[in-house]
């Protein structure tokens, strides 16, 4: 990407991470994809009672082109899915996605034609929201909890070297429909 | 409606009234229909009994409903008789059963007579009945009256699966145009002279028609580490 | 646009063969005219614009289609669907009570409007509706109004974002918060309650509720006249809502326009006033109505609108403390057993419920049970019930046959209805007050889509 990548691993690399991680997650602006409920629960966490001003995210961006976080909140109907990609598409990266609610994460309640049964299926999510909809308190967890990935964010080799780890622990770990939990 | 001067605790004598509509019917008992019925009521058949034809004096301001109408109607395309195929006064409603070919002629009597003033229309509803043969899809219109007072009225057309037209009535009530969109979009019914009969919700390109009963819901079975639910229509029923 | 000209700037003869056959832009704006008025005969060429469905200004995901000539909206469709649920369809595959769920979250700014009318409908099906508890109509009544309040408070503010005026939007939604601690103090949830059941309520008012409404009543009217004096006679609204939107009474009948939009044009209908439902001829209140037909008429009707809901609030609150009893039906085949209590994990089975229906009645074991798993059953027939939400006329029809699910429940939707005359308002107009024109209907695409 940028000379970052080129820092070779050690203490330099994880200062400039550190850094990287600590601006980004500073001012991650929102991208107005507000759909349904979740998008009245989402405005009233710009309002005063709950203010997400004080991360620096109170400045939703418009347009997706200068937005960071596209915080799809609401159900996502299948007239819409194209839509929602497109605009994904045309966010610049870094960029994150936060699934706002159940109708985002997996269809929450509508478990029909209509729905797309979970964002993830469009684009990819970082963050997985529930509540039918989230109090704003929990967005504002939501929002720390991405925080702390965005300041996780590995650079350059060790970012290979995360991506790889990454792989070989999803090759060796139990497929979703084997996962039996307690029934086993 | 009982015998007046006759004991009035005695129900009417069977045929002095309108039967019920028989609109489908229930076979067995708590809802099992793929075998494994073993309570013995397997055979019960309950028919579905929506309210029978209204008969004269209606009570409320029905009567004065009906009888402008009818005077209304003299002289235009149809009569009374001919475009009213039943009325319907249930729950302190009254339903108006129109042959789709004059739908046109009673809406603009509805709306364009004084004493009735009907000027608002609410909208059309779809309902598919597929069991009730030769006339499945029903499309409810509901009209209030706030010139006279708040009255309203619902009126009721038919038409068969294969033939799904309905004359629209929004060169009558332009209100409706997107509620026949709608309703086209959701059941089928091609209303002849609408000005864009277009889908409204689902995607342009949409196959079907999703609130008819013969479309799936569409849900998925949800997994959940070893269980599964299945999608809301293949999950047990009572009815 | 390209005219082959000789090339007047050519010096010599060899110059000027070197041009010739190539195409000779004249930059100096000798040939303006010409293209001109070539541009404007060719009145194909208009720019069809499409706002949405993602999009700060356009109230949801609502996709409109322009038409532009410059600033000017030639032609303004719509197209919706973008939030379309199959809640409808959804509702034909759950209980009767189960329902509510679903139809809370069609308009999701009122959902204790759609509860309402469709639990009306419900209850005029089974026949029940005189048997509602006086309570629970009251309860009911409370909770529609501050509802209102709620609506109008986000529309006034959304709208007023779209605007440009973020200050109404954080004033405006500081207001609600207040409502929403009420609810969630009552429903157990800010919003998409279910808590208006067929039959009544769900459960009783928690102990501090009426004092908390009490207390919140003059804090919401003091923040409601903070807003006006922003809005009232502030020059930049009047001049960009004043004139725009233009719908009068015959545009209004003719497309089935109900609630404020109807208000403004003088016809003072309002559902509570002329078919009263809940007990609302019990309350004392006027109906707003404004004759200005425009979208400035619309705000002030709003304003209106939210002092009376106030005034019906406090003579609900007041009524609640002299009208104790049950908030569900007598009949306990309809009845929802949902005697809740706060435990120390949240909520939960009041344990003196649990008791009742384990150790004590047989009978109210048995109705739990199937009232939960199978549902109560209505008789077949079909019913319509409206009420006035705040965006209009919310209709429900309801077809039952006879069984535990509804067959058929459709929802007039007053949003959809009122969106139908959004060409009407925008066609002429300039781009700007075509979001002023959509702030003013208020329409919430949850509704318009379901």
């Amino acid at each position: 990407m940028g000379i970052e990548d080129k820092v070779p691993a050690g203490v330099l690399l994880t200062t400039v991470e550190y850094v990287a991680g600590y601006s980004r997650l500073h001012s991650v602006w929102p991208a107005t994809f507000g759909l349904a409920c979740c998008a009245i629960e989402m405005m009233a966490v710009g309002t005063p009672d709950y203010d997400i001003s004080r991360f620096g995210m109170e400045y939703f961006q418009a347009t997706p082109r200068t937005a960071d976080l596209m915080v799809v909140a609401g159900r996502v109907s299948q007239k819409m899915a194209p839509v929602l990609r497109q605009v994904y598409d045309q966010m610049s990266e870094p960029k994150w996605v936060i699934s706002m609610g159940v109708c985002a994460s997996s269809g929450g309640m509508f478990n029909n034609y209509a729905i797309v049964q979970g964002v993830d299926h469009v684009v990819p999510v970082d963050i997985y929201l529930p509540g039918c909809p989230p109090r704003p308190e929990m967005f504002l967890n939501a929002c720390v909890a991405l925080h702390e990935q965005i300041q996780a964010i590995p650079l350059g080799v060790n970012r290979v070297t995360a991506a790889r780890a990454a792989e070989a622990a999803a090759m060796a770990a139990t497929p979703t429909h084997r996962m039996k939990g307690l029934l086993a | 409606m009982s015998n007046a001067g006759e004991n009035d605790n005695v129900p009417a004598a069977p045929g002095a009234n309108p039967d019920p509509v028989v609109m489908g019917s229930r076979l067995g008992m708590f809802g099992v229909s793929d075998g494994g019925d073993t309570s013995g009521y397997g055979g019960l058949v309950a028919h579905v009994l929506f309210p029978a034809a209204a008969v004269r004096p209606y009570g409320g301001y029905f009567d004065e409903i009906a009888d402008h109408l009818e005077r209304a109607l003299v002289g235009g395309s149809a009569s009374y008789a001919q475009a009213i195929e039943r009325v319907v006064v249930d729950r302190g409603e009254m339903t108006i059963f129109v042959a789709r070919e004059h739908i046109l002629g009673v809406a603009r009597a509805l709306r364009d007579d004084p004493m009735l003033r009907f000027e608002m229309c609410l909208g059309v509803s779809g309902v598919h009945y597929p069991q009730e043969t030769g006339r499945e899809l029903h499309a409810v219109y509901h009209l209030l009256s706030i010139t006279n007072g708040g009255r309203r009225v619902r009126l009721e057309v038919t038409c068969p699966d294969d033939d799904r037209h309905i004359p629209s009535i929004v060169e009558v009530y332009p209100a409706n145009d997107w509620n026949e969109r709608e309703t086209w979009d959701f059941f089928g019914i091609v209303f002849d002279g609408h000005p864009a009969l277009t889908r409204m919700f689902m995607p342009d390109d949409w196959q079907g028609h999703p609130q008819r009963k013969d479309y799936p819901l569409g849900g998925i079975p949800v997994e959940y580490k070893g269980a599964t639910v299945p999608p809301p229509d293949e999950r047990r029923k009572y009815s | 646009m390209t005219e082959e000209t000789r090339d007047i700037y050519a010096t010599s003869e060899a110059d000027a063969k070197d041009a010739e056959g190539a195409h000779v832009y004249d930059a100096v704006g000798g040939d303006w005219d010409a293209i001109v008025d070539e541009a404007s005969s060719l009145h194909e060429e208009r720019i069809v614009v499409n706002m949405g469905p993602q999009h700060p200004s356009s109230h949801g995901v609502l996709r409109m289609i322009l038409e532009l000539d410059g600033e000017s909206v030639t032609e303004a469709k719509v197209g919706v669907g973008y939030l379309h649920t199959g809640i409808e369809k959804s509702m034909e595959f759950r209980t009767w009570t189960q329902g509510v769920t679903f139809c809370t979250r069609m308009d999701y700014l009122t959902p204790l409007f759609n509860e309402t009318a469709y639990c009306l409908a419900v209850e005029k099906l089974l026949g029940i509706t005189d048997q509602i508890p006086e309570r629970a109509s009251i309860i009911r009544v409370l909770l529609m109004e501050l509802n209102r309040i709620g609506s109008h408070l986000v529309a006034l503010a959304t709208g007023g974002m779209e605007i440009g005026a973020t200050t109404i939007m954080t004033i405006g939604f500081r207001e609600r918060e207040r409502i929403l601690a009420i609810f969630e103090m009552i429903t157990g949830l800010r919003m998409n309650h279910g808590y208006i059941r067929p039959g009544g309520v769900a459960q009783a008012l928690p102990p501090g509720a009426i004092d908390k409404v009490h207390d919140a009543i003059p804090l919401i009217r003091r923040g409601i006249g903070e807003l006006e004096k922003l809005l009232n006679e502030n020059p930049l609204v009047k001049g960009r809502m004043v004139n725009v939107g233009y719908l009068d009474l015959t545009g209004c009948m003719a497309l089935g326009v109900t609630g404020p939009m109807l208000r403004t044009t003088g016809l003072p209908h309002d559902l509570r006033k002329s078919d009263p439902y809940c007990g609302y001829e019990n309350y004392e209140f006027d109906v707003p109505v404004r004759d200005t037909c425009d979208a400035y008429g619309r705000m002030r009707v709003r304003f209106d609108e939210m002092y009376e809901s106030l005034k019906i609030a406090e003579q609900a609150a007041d009524k609640l403390q002299k009208t104790p009893g049950p908030v569900m039906v007598e009949d306990k085949k309809i009845a929802w057993p949902a005697q809740l209590a706060i435990g120390t994990d949240g909520m939960g089975n009041s344990l003196d419920h649990i008791r009742e229906i384990m150790g004590t009645s047989m009978e109210s074991l048995i109705h739990h049970f199937k009232l939960v798993t199978e549902g109560f059953r209505v008789p077949p027939g079909q019913a319509y019930a409206a009420v006035e939400s705040p965006k209009g006329e919310l209709g429900v029809h309801v077809v039952s046959d006879g069984g535990t699910r509804p067959y058929r429940a459709h929802f007039r939707e007053p949003s959809f209805n009122n969106l139908q005359s959004f060409s009407a308002l925008c066609e002429g107009g300039q781009l700007g007050d075509v979001v002023v024109a959509v702030a003013s209907i208020d329409p919430v695409m949850g509704g318009v889509d379901r």
